[in-house]
C-alpha cells in the first residue's frame, strides 16, 4: 500500500510556545490511522499543521507525493484534505442543507452527493430544512462530517470526533466510521477515547506534548497496556 | 397636516433612506465577511459622484455617468482591498491598522478629488427622462425620486435573492460567521472578500451618482455621508444587512418628517433615534446574535 499522506519531521508554534517537536509519521491509502494523545498533547496542532491553518515553521507535509508546505487552506482542500475540526464549526444560522451544500465547495467529484449523504445520514435529510444551531451535539457532529464528505475528500481527517459525545451517539459515530472504512475511504483520527481508536482504527500513533512516541499496528496497541498507562491514562 | 403633505414628505424620505440604504448596505456587508470597518466607505460615495460628473462631461449622458461611477467606485474598491487591506488582514493590531488605513484612504481620496476636479461645487442635472413630477391625485411627486426608490426597491430584491438564494449569498453569510471554516471547505475566501468589497464600494458609487442631482457635488460629502451610513447600521445591528435597510428606512423618514415638525431639532434627530435604540437595544435592532433568524 503507498503513503497517501507523508508527515515528515514538523515543528510547530503558536506565537513563541513550541508546540510540535518534528512530528513524523504517514498514512496509507484506505487504512484509518489514529493519533492518540493527552489533553494539550498536540492532536489538533498537527491538524492544523496538515491542513495548512497552522503552517509548519519546518518540515514537510508530502500529498500524494506533492509537497503541500504553504499552501492555503483551501487550496489543500481543493486538493482532497478534508478536516472535520473538533469544535465542528457548522454555520448555525444557515440550513443544515445549506451547510452540506457549502461542503461542495472543493469542486472535487466523486460518490459523495446529497443523496448519499441522506441514505447515511437520515436524520439530517429529516432536519434539511431546519437551522443547523438548533441541532444537538450528536446531530452537528454527524453534520460536520457529512458536510466534509460532500466535498469528496481523498482522507478524512477525524478531530477528536467522540469528544462530548453521549454513549450512545459514540456507537452511531463508531458504526459510521466502520461504513466509511468498507467504503476504503483514508481516515486520519485523533482521539482519548481508546475503545473507540480500537475499534475502528488500523493503526495508532501516540504524541505526548508535541513528540510522537509510539506507532503501531492496532492489535500491537490493543496489548500494550503499559504503553497506555504512560501516555494516555489520566 | 394634510394627507398630500404627509405622503409628499414620505417619499421624499424614501428615496434619502434609499441612497443611505445603498452606501450603508455596503458598509455593513464589509463589516460583516471582512471584518474590516471602512471608515473609507463615504469615499466612494464621493468617487462615485465624480466620476459621475466627468462621464456626464464626456458623454453627455446622466446613465453613462450611472455606470461609470457604479464600475469605476467598485474598482477602486476592489484594487484598494487587494493592494492594501487584505495585507494587513490578521496581524495582531489588525483593528488598529484598518482605523489608520481606511482612515488615510478618506484623506487621500479627498484629496485626489480636489486636485482632479478642483475644490469649486459641481452640479449635475437630472436626466431630462426623470426631471417632472408624476401627479397622483392631488400629490405630485418628483419622478426621479420615485426612480430612485424603485431602484432602491429592485436592489433590495436582488440582493435579498444573492444572499438567501445562490451559493455566493450562503458563502457571504456563512463567512461572515466563520471565515476559516468557509475556506477549509475549499473556498478562496480572500477572494470573496475581494468581491463584497468591489460590490460593496460601486452600491456605494451609485449612490453617490443617484445622490448628486440632489445634492451638490463637493469632496466634504463623502464624510457626511460616512456618519450618518455609521448612524444607520449602528441603528440596524452592525454586520447585519437587513438592519441596514431597516436603518436607513427608519433614519430617512425620520429626518423627513423632522424637519416638518421639529425644524429647529432637524440635524439632531438622527442621533437622538440612534441613542433611543441603543438603550433599549445595545447591539441594534437587529444584531447578528445566534437568535436572528436567517439573512
Ligand atoms: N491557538 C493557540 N495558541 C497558543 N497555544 C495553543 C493554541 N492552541 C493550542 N495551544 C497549545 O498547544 C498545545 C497543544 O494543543 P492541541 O494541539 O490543541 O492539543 P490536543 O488537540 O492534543 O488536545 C497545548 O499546550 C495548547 O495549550
Ligand atoms: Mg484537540
Amino acid at each position: 500500500m503507498s503513503d497517501i499522506l507523508l508527515v515528515q519531521n514538523i515543528d510547530s508554534y503558536y506565537g513563541k510556545s513550541h508546540i510540535l517537536f518534528g512530528a513524523s509519521f504517514s498514512v496509507k491509502k484506505g487504512e484509518t490511522f489514529c493519533l492518540m494523545g493527552r489533553n494539550g498533547a498536540g492532536k489538533t496542532t498537527t491538524f492544523k499543521n496538515i491542513v495548512m491553518l497552522v503552517p509548519p515553521k519546518s518540515g514537510e507535509v508530502i500529498f500524494n507525493g506533492k509537497k503541500i508546505t504553504g499552501m492555503k487552506p483551501y487550496h489543500t482542500a481543493r486538493l482532497g484534505l478534508g478536516l472535520v475540526p473538533e469544535d465542528r464549526r457548522i454555520f448555525g444560522l444557515l440550513s443544515v442543507k445549506d451547510n452540506l451544500e457549502l461542503g461542495t465547495s472543493t469542486g472535487r467529484l466523486g460518490h459523495w452527493n446529497l443523496e448519499l449523504i441522506y441514505s447515511y445520514f437520515p436524520a439530517l435529510e429529516e432536519y434539511q430544512e431546519r437551522m443547523a444551531g438548533t441541532l444537538s451535539g450528536g446531530e452537528q457532529q454527524m453534520l460536520t462530517i457529512a458536510r466534509t464528505l460532500m466535498g469528496n475528500p481523498e482522507i478524512l481527517l477525524l478531530d477528536e470526533p467522540t469528544e462530548g459525545l453521549s454513549p450512545v451517539m459514540i456507537k452511531v459515530l463508531k458504526d459510521l466510521v466502520l461504513k466509511l472504512k468498507e467504503l476504503n475511504t483514508t481516515i486520519l483520527l485523533s482521539e482519548q477515547n481508546i475503545k473507540f481508536s480500537m475499534a475502528v482504527s488500523d493503526r495508532v500513533a501516540i504524541i505526548d506534548r508535541g513528540h510522537m512516541v509510539y506507532e503501531a499496528d492496532v492489535d500491537t496497541f490493543r496489548k500494550d497496556d503499559e504503553i497506555k498507562m504512560k501516555y494516555l491514562s489520566v | 397636516m394634510s394627507i398630500e403633505t404627509i405622503i409628499s414628505q414620505f417619499v421624499g424620505g424614501l428615496s434619502v433612506s434609499m441612497l443611505l440604504f445603498l452606501v450603508a448596505s455596503g458598509l455593513t456587508l464589509i463589516f460583516g465577511v471582512a471584518k474590516v470597518f471602512n471608515f473609507a466607505h463615504g469615499s466612494f460615495y464621493l468617487l462615485g459622484a465624480y466620476f459621475s460628473y466627468q462621464a456626464i462631461a464626456l458623454f453627455n449622458n446622466f446613465w453613462a455617468g450611472v455606470i461609470a461611477a457604479t464600475i469605476g467606485a467598485g474598482l477602486i474598491g476592489m484594487l484598494l482591498e487587494i493592494c492594501f487591506i487584505r495585507k494587513i488582514r490578521g496581524r495582531s493590531e489588525e483593528g488598529a491598522f484598518q482605523i489608520l488605513l481606511t482612515y488615510a484612504f478618506i484623506l487621500i481620496i479627498d484629496d485626489a478629488v480636489k486636485f482632479i476636479w478642483g475644490p469649486e461645487y459641481k452640479t449635475i442635472q437630472k436626466p431630462p427622462s426623470l426631471a417632472g413630477t408624476l401627479e397622483i391625485g392631488a400629490v405630485s411627486l418628483p419622478k426621479y425620486n420615485l426612480f430612485i426608490i424603485v431602484l432602491g426597491i429592485v436592489i433590495v430584491i436582488v440582493a435579498w435573492y444573492i444572499l438567501s438564494r445562490t451559493k455566493t449569498g450562503k458563502i457571504i453569510q456563512a463567512a461572515s460567521t466563520d471565515s476559516q471554516m468557509v475556506g477549509l471547505l475549499g473556498v478562496n475566501v480572500s477572494m470573496v472578500m475581494s468581491l463584497v468589497f468591489g460590490v460593496a464600494t460601486a452600491m456605494g458609487g451609485l449612490a453617490g451618482a443617484m445622490a448628486a442631482p440632489l445634492r451638490t457635488v463637493t469632496s466634504g460629502s463623502g464624510v457626511e455621508v460616512i456618519i450618518e451610513s455609521l448612524i444607520v447600521v449602528v441603528i440596524g445591528g452592525l454586520g447585519n444587512f437587513w438592519g441596514a435597510l431597516l436603518g436607513a428606512v427608519l433614519i430617512g423618514e425620520v429626518n423627513a418628517f423632522g424637519v416638518l415638525w421639529l425644524p429647529q431639532w432637524a440635524s439632531l434627530l438622527s442621533f437622538v433615534v440612534m441613542i433611543v435604540v441603543l438603550i433599549f437595544k445595545p447591539k441594534g435592532l437587529l444584531s447578528n446574535e445566534p437568535t436572528r433568524k436567517k439573512i
